[in-house]
């Protein structure tokens, strides 16, 4: 049943438009007056906790594909990982037009000397690798392995945007340290995963019957 | 009233269209029937009377009233910034009384129509500068702090001004997640105190403030960074000592004593060289004292404003 829903095309599809939203809700909330006193302020919020929504969503996707024993849902990863970038790179830009207005200068100097804006940086920046190499082709010239490497990014990218909102807040750090929170449990989550005592192979099964054989005629 | 000509009603009854149209958002919000039922209460009761116009304007566009309410740092009812127009409903006005004391001859608890008698009431066009780095052009409408201080005579070793915030926790329910010491407290040297500036607003665009804007009293330092301009003033205490402010107990490092605009000495974690006027697309550049340098510099000679943040 479940098979059937992942590989009917209509829900990647349904699963995009549900992405969009928060955009659209942007987009009708701009046409209807509804982005309060200070505009910029408000798509530029937006976008970021939806950036790092999306982020924390991509990451939830392979503990989830575990416990629920779906490994399709990896089909949706990309997509979602794709709208993390996406959103970030909405926020990049109000903050390049509204704050800065395209000013190189005052851009590095903030880059430099705001840490913040520094972390918020390395996290886009980390993101475009992943962007560029999302593609299946991309998976195959890379070879799966090292495709895996350098998707670890992620990591930091997501931790990057955390830090970048602990620190732009003045003294309600709730919403950043939650945000950090579920980071934390899905990378606890993966570690688990990592260091769980592995299956043997085939190689060593058959190698551990020989000799347990070998002992017993000798 | 039984309105059998046009000419019944007086123009004075007219409600403005922007308060009428506001009061329909309140209304579409639900969040605050009850606030909306005291509005058109107390629609007349709101508006200020016998306000005079003073010199002090700006050449710049004022703020639409409808931001200046729905844009605020009032972390006692919540701290999104349009939380304390949803919350601070709870915010009860009635019976205010200031207490003024300390270092002083006179002693004397006001109550605010004994403060609106003081001296005129006049409207002051000022700018405001939020650490935030956004700003917005807002007349308020008040009396003079020296023309206060004056009543209640500092004596000679008086140096400080130090202000007391109202704190009630049933009146704030959402005072747990403000993040910062309350009540909120903030302070003021007595020359700047004694400032022509420095205002104690009551109202702000010919009307009573609104609550989520600091009623029923606040002050106003225009040259000073708004969170300096504290809210719903309860004590006013002239003391020898500089007194401790809110933000610079929350977080020495970022928030000082004088806290005066400055576009050359940062805050650490961002710059204060530019600022969004509510309003306007595209940044600003800030200016120092907030543009109001020939009333205040003198206040700040021979200090290092960098230390001295």
């Amino acid at each position: 049943m479940w098979k059937k829903f992942f590989f009917n095309p209509w829900t990647k599809r349904s699963l995009f438009v549900l992405c969009l939203i928060p955009a659209g809700i942007l987009i009708w909330r701009g046409f209807t007056a509804r982005l309060g006193a200070n505009p910029v302020e408000f798509i530029e919020h937006a976008t970021g906790d939806w950036t790092l929504r999306f982020l924390l969503i991509t990451l939830g996707v392979t503990p989830l594909r575990k416990i629920f024993n779906q490994p399709q849902l990896a089909r949706f990863r990309r997509m979602l990982g794709l709208f993390a970038f996406f959103y970030a790179v909405v926020h990049l830009m109000m903050y390049l037009t509204f704050d800065q207005m395209f000013d190189v200068k005052a851009i590095f100097a903030d880059v430099a000397k705001r840490l913040y804006i520094m972390a918020g940086t390395a996290g886009l920046l980390l993101m475009i690798p992943l962007a560029i190499t999302s593609t299946a082709s991309m998976v195959r010239r890379m070879g799966p392995k090292n495709w895996q490497r350098l998707h670890r990014l992620i990591y930091f990218s997501t931790l990057a945007g955390v830090i970048h909102y602990y620190w732009l807040v003045k003294s309600d750090v709730r919403e950043p340290l939650m945000y950090g929170a579920i980071l934390l449990v899905l990378m606890l989550y993966r570690v688990r995963m990592w260091t769980a005592k592995k299956p043997p192979s085939a190689t060593a099964v058959a190698l551990r019957a020989a000799a347990a054989q070998i002992r017993e005629t000798a | 009233m039984l309105i059998r000509k046009p000419s019944d009603i007086r123009s004075s009854e007219i409600t403005p269209k922007n308060e009428y149209l506001n009061r329909r958002k309140f209304l579409a919000a639900g969040g605050a029937a009850v606030g909306a039922l005291a509005f058109s209460a107390d629609a007349d009761a709101a508006k200020l009377s016998g306000v005079t116009k003073s010199s002090y304007t700006v050449n710049e566009k004022v703020t639409p009233m409808d931001d200046a309410t729905h844009y605020n740092n009032y972390y006692e009812f919540g701290t999104g910034k349009e939380d304390p127009s949803h919350y601070a409903n709870t915010l009860i006005t009635a019976g205010w009384k200031v207490q003024v004391g300390g270092m002083v001859a006179k002693p004397k608890t006001y109550d605010l129509d004994e403060i609106m008698k003081i001296a005129p009431v006049e409207e002051r066009v000022y700018r405001m500068r939020c650490v935030e780095a956004w700003s917005m052009v807002i007349p308020w409408d008040g009396v003079p702090l020296a023309a206060l201080l004056k009543q209640v005579q500092p004596d000679s070793k008086a140096k400080f001004v130090a202000f007391q915030s109202m704190f009630n926790e049933k009146q704030m329910p959402k005072w747990r997640s403000a993040g910062i010491d309350l009540p909120y407290v903030e302070g003021l040297r007595l020359d700047e105190a004694m400032n022509p500036l420095a205002l104690l607003a009551v109202g702000m665009y010919g009307e009573q403030l609104p609550n989520q804007n600091g009623a029923p009293i606040r002050l106003v330092t225009p040259w000073k960074y708004g969170f300096k301009g504290i809210k719903s003033i309860v004590k006013i205490t002239l003391t020898d000592k500089m007194p401790p402010t809110t933000w610079n107990i929350a977080n020495s490092r970022e928030y000082g004593f004088y806290s005066n605009v400055n576009p050359m000495v940062d805050h650490p974690r961002w710059s204060q060289a530019t600022e969004r006027r509510i309003g306007e697309l595209f940044k600003v550049k800030t200016l120092m004292f907030n543009g109001y340098g020939d009333q205040v510099a003198s206040l700040y000679n021979g200090m290092d404003l960098k230390k001295n943040y």
